[in-house]
């Protein structure tokens, strides 16, 4: 691919489990275990898992809103793993972010068009008139009226608050935008209008998305290449067709058999894989899956399985492929 | 016959209401308890901001009017030196609001600006101040008033100070619990994606969704600042001479005149009681007006 | 057909609010068939759980009330019991689980404590019968080590376990009807096809009859035999799951069906996957202003002059499926396209 606009190598964060009144640490739980890939210009990447799989961090880790332990992210080549605040914030118009909840991802004291406005502000732009019109056209490519730009967030229904939030990751022009679960909280035609938006958007402007979600169908729709993640490691990378045509690990089986599809007339393997997703806290030695695996054998509970790629532009973590 | 009941239940609820004042007339309705503290803290209010414009005067004394009884020239009788007592109380009013405004602005300003700091910033400040506040909030309010009126002399702008340090404990409590749960919020980690300073982000994001429970936490506040202010008068310890003070007013009164004079004693205490129990009231009402559970 | 086991006539909630007056469910019936499954599905707002709460006599009051409508239950009218009769059906011959499990049930309770209870309540068991029964219970719904778990506390349980001690619980007393309020919309995807093959597997062995509420039409397609779509408190379709799922005949539904992606890789319809989604234009209406005639007018495409005057008729519009709607015929023609 052309000079990929995020490269992620070896990413690590462990968060310290502190306990007792002087609050020692006790252990770490390593909510991302060594995580590596890269993401094209125009190009989306669905980042997909269960709780606890670690998605989240990541999305957080690569916008440097929390420090990683280990590893190296490379935002459009340069190396912004430890950048202090002020180095990175000229590197911040690059990578944006849209979240998950439409109540809460924003100030509900402020209005829209304030919210929208508020990157321009912080970046330096100190002209009202020049902000104003900027936040109208961005209102209107995101399919909001520039009248409501003076209303507050409680004004405006779920799906509309979230196209605010769209508004306001493109003030900048960035190249990447981290979409975490964007969808997740809203109603299932209302998901089909965001998610248009995110993909006209994406061919209009050239965006790179790390989509973050663990809804298979959503990931299926809109990426180009899909990376799975259980309990902090990657364990399946591969483009769209490949891996949910011919997935390879046994987790990525198991998660695309459990995905209850909208079409009585496809009647599917039911792999139903038992047990529950093991705590972060104590995963398991060797495999992390192998506790819920049926294929596991004796090498699995001991050795990590390296991400090793099977097929050119296939990876996949275990030791039976 | 089913729309009969729905009529019926919908006012109730309070459906169609349009307009501040049916608004306020609803909320009265429901709220009775509260729409009383309402009024007894209009009246007061009144009392003391147009006190100047009654025309009536508290400081001259008349030895002919010493301990006249309630009724005719004095409304509500004179004490011993001949002051009307209608007069020390409506101006009373005034230094009684003075004190509480005073006091609890200054109180709740300190408490958003050490409450703000400690929960959103966080560290070794946040860990200090916590014990401070402990500390602080171990010791009843009239007593740390006490001292701190006793240490730094009796004056009206000591008396406001000495009250409002006290308060600034609980206030700072309730701002930092919200400030350290909105600096989770989605919208502060999109002010930071973009680069914002820490500090700005305190101030525009933080700081303007902190106060809510403000408005409650005055109310309350306020009433306890009146308590206190009399409580500190009545010791010698808070308003001095000349301004009028309901506290001061039983102080001089109670001892000696509280069998021979009683309308000395009652009227001061009955103006104490209602306002407090004012604030008490009208602070509830606001509580639960604004309590997002009590909402759809 | 089988007997009928559940039968919901003209139910009419409504809430009386600040904003007026919220017709929740706006005239609702239908019938459930001993060990049926039926799903109801429809995006927030369309009333589905206030429908669930009713059956239930659940319904807070103030601010809601049932205000019309029949609920027979083996005949049994269940709007108009006192309470006192109800608490003694609820829970016995008709149960809920809900979607958090964690609120509904109680923390500072033993699972095994709160199980027991319901036996002992409603089937007038001793505590060692109800205890036997409830290990039977949890270890039919798939948590092992029954016994030790009964003297645990649902804190203590993960996610897919504590939904599976509600089943437990709701099935205890072996009720006809188990409604199922988005039972799994709070769990992990592998573990919600656990607990969507524990409901299934309990259906077949106790005969149970399922009112399954989700806003999933994959968990539709895959679990329920019959589904009703609802719209703003209003059926606007009734059918068998294969034939809605086909050949749908209100715009909504063909909406819904075609806004959601749909797997079509695995299903090795590739076309499917890369398809623009169908948008439905506008919103939900607000429930105390709901628009006269059709209240799906507003956002529909086929929509024309007497889809806003008036209300369109539920009615058979190919055999086996029902929809309210002027232009059924249309959109079955338009549907290829």
């Amino acid at each position: 691919m052309a000079e990929p606009v995020l490269e992620v190598t070896g990413l690590k964060k462990h968060f310290p489990v502190k306990k007792g009144i002087l609050r020692r640490t006790v252990g770490q739980v390593l909510a991302v275990d060594g995580v590596s890939f890269a993401i094209g210009p125009g190009e989306t990447l669905g980042l997909v898992g269960e709780s606890g799989c670690g998605k989240t961090t990541v999305g957080r880790t690569v916008l440097r809103l929390i420090d990683p332990t280990e590893g190296t992210i490379r935002l459009e080549g340069h190396d912004i793993t430890r950048l202090g605040k002020s180095e990175m914030r000229p590197h911040r118009r690059q990578m944006q972010i849209i979240f998950q909840d439409p109540f809460s991802s924003l100030n509900p004291r402020m209005r829209a068009g304030d919210i929208v406005a508020e990157p321009l502000k912080v970046h330096g732009e100190a002209n009202r008139e020049v902000r104003r019109e900027r936040v109208a056209a961005l209102f209107d490519r995101v399919g909001l009226r520039a009248a409501q730009m003076d209303a507050f967030p409680h004004q405006f229904s779920g799906g509309q608050r979230q196209r605010i939030g769209v508004a306001r990751a493109l003030a900048l022009n960035p190249r990447l935008i981290i979409a975490d679960e964007p969808v997740s909280a809203l109603d299932v035609s209302i998901q089909a209008q965001v998610i248009n938006l995110l993909m006209d958007l994406q061919r209009e402007l050239r965006l790179s998305y790390l989509f973050i979600s663990h809804n298979l169908a959503v990931v299926e729709h809109i990426s180009h290449r899909v990376a799975v993640m259980y309990l902090g490691r990657l364990v399946e990378y591969a483009d769209k067709t490949t891996l949910f045509t011919r997935p390879l690990h046994p987790y990525t089986e198991a998660l695309l058999a459990a995905v209850p599809v909208p079409d009585p007339a496809t009647r599917r393997v039911k792999i139903v894989v038992q047990g529950d997703v093991p705590s972060p806290l104590r995963p398991p030695p060797g495999c992390h899956f192998h506790t819920r695996c049926r294929y596991a054998e004796a090498r699995c509970r001991t050795e990590v399985p390296a991400l090793r790629e099977i097929e050119p532009g296939h990876f996949a973590a275990c030791h039976l492929r | 016959m089913a729309n009969h009941d729905h009529a019926l239940e919908l006012e109730k609820a309070g459906a169609n209401i349009s307009g501040r004042l049916s608004s306020l007339a609803f909320l009265a309705r429901r709220y009775p308890l509260g729409a009383i503290g309402g009024v007894i803290m209009v009246v007061f209010l009144l009392t003391a901001l147009c006190a100047g414009l009654t025309g009536l005067d508290p400081f001259t004394t008349d030895a002919r009017s010493s301990l006249a009884r309630p009724g005719g020239e004095h409304l509500l009788g004179a004490d011993f030196m001949g002051r009307d007592v209608l007069a020390r109380i409506v101006f009373g009013a005034r230094i009684s609001l003075a004190v509480a405004v005073g006091a609890t602005v200054l109180g709740c300003f300190f408490g958003v600006v050490i409450g703000l700091t400690s929960g959103f910033f966080g560290g070794w400040f946040d860990l200090l101040v916590q014990r401070l506040i402990d500390i602080m909030q171990s010791l009843p309010l009239l007593v740390m008033a006490l001292v701190m009126a006793a240490s730094l002399g009796p004056s009206l702008q000591n008396t406001i100070i000495a009250i409002a340090i006290p308060l600034v404990p609980s206030v700072a409590r309730v701002i930092r619990s919200n400030a350290l749960s909105l600096r989770e919020m989605p919208y502060v980690e999109a002010a930071r994606a973009v680069g914002m300073s820490e500090m700005r982000i305190a101030v525009t994001h933080v700081l303007p969704n902190t106060l809510a429970p403000l408005i409650v936490l005055g109310t309350a506040q306020l009433g306890s600042a009146i308590l206190v202010e009399s409580a500190l008068s009545f010791l010698g310890l808070g308003v001095p001479e000349p301004h009028p003070s309901w506290g001061r007013m039983l102080s001089e009164s109670a001892a000696e005149y509280v069998r021979s004079a009683p309308w000395l004693v009652i009227f001061p205490g009955v103006a104490i009681s209602a306002v407090v129990f004012g604030t008490n009231l009208l602070g509830d009402a606001i509580r639960d007006v604004l309590d997002p559970r009590q909402r759809q | 057909m089988s007997e009928r086991v559940l039968e919901v006539d003209d139910l009419q909630t409504v809430f009386y609010t600040r904003a007026g007056l919220v017709k929740a469910v706006d005239g609702v019936s239908f019938s459930l068939a001993r060990g049926e499954t039926l799903a109801i599905v429809g995006e927030s707002g369309c009333g589905k759980s206030v429908t669930a709460l009713s059956l239930m006599r659940l319904v807070a009051d103030p601010p809601g009330r049932i205000v019309g409508g029949s609920v027979r239950l083996a005949g049994r009218d269940l709007v108009k019991l006192d309470e006192a009769t109800m608490r003694k059906i609820r829970g016995n011959r008709i149960a809920m689980i809900f979607q958090e499990p964690m609120t509904s049930l109680n923390p500072v309770m033993t699972i095994g404590r709160q199980i027991s209870e319901a036996l002992i309540l409603h089937q007038d068991m001793s505590r060692n019968a109800a205890l036997e029964r409830t290990i039977r219970m949890l270890d039919v719904v798939g948590i092992p080590e029954p016994e030790q778990r009964t003297k645990e506390f649902p804190h203590q349980l993960s996610g897919g376990m504590r939904q599976r001690a509600m089943i437990a619980m709701a099935l205890a007393c072996n009720p006809e009807v188990l409604i199922a309020d988005e039972p799994t919309s709070a769990l992990d995807v592998t573990i919600q096809a656990q607990i969507l093959e524990v409901i299934a597997k309990l259906r077949r062995e106790f005969g149970t009859a399922v009112i399954l509420i989700t806003h999933d039409l994959g968990i539709v397609a895959e679990t329920a035999e019959r589904v009703i779509v609802m719209y703003a408190g209003r059926k606007v379709e009734e059918g068998s799951v294969e034939r809605v799922f086909a050949d749908p005949q209100h715009p909504y539904t063909r909406g819904l069906i075609n806004s959601i992606p749909r797997l079509g890789l695995i299903r090795n319809r590739a076309e499917e996957s890369s398809r623009r989604l169908q948008e439905i234009p506008g919103m939900v209406p607000a429930l105390s202003n709901l628009p006269p005639g059709c209240t799906f007018a507003p956002r529909c495409t086929l929509a024309s002059e007497i889809c806003r005057r008036e209300v369109p008729p539920f009615e058979q519009k190919i055999p086996g499926v029902f929809a309210a709607c002027w232009h059924a015929g249309r959109v079955a023609v338009v549907a290829n396209g």
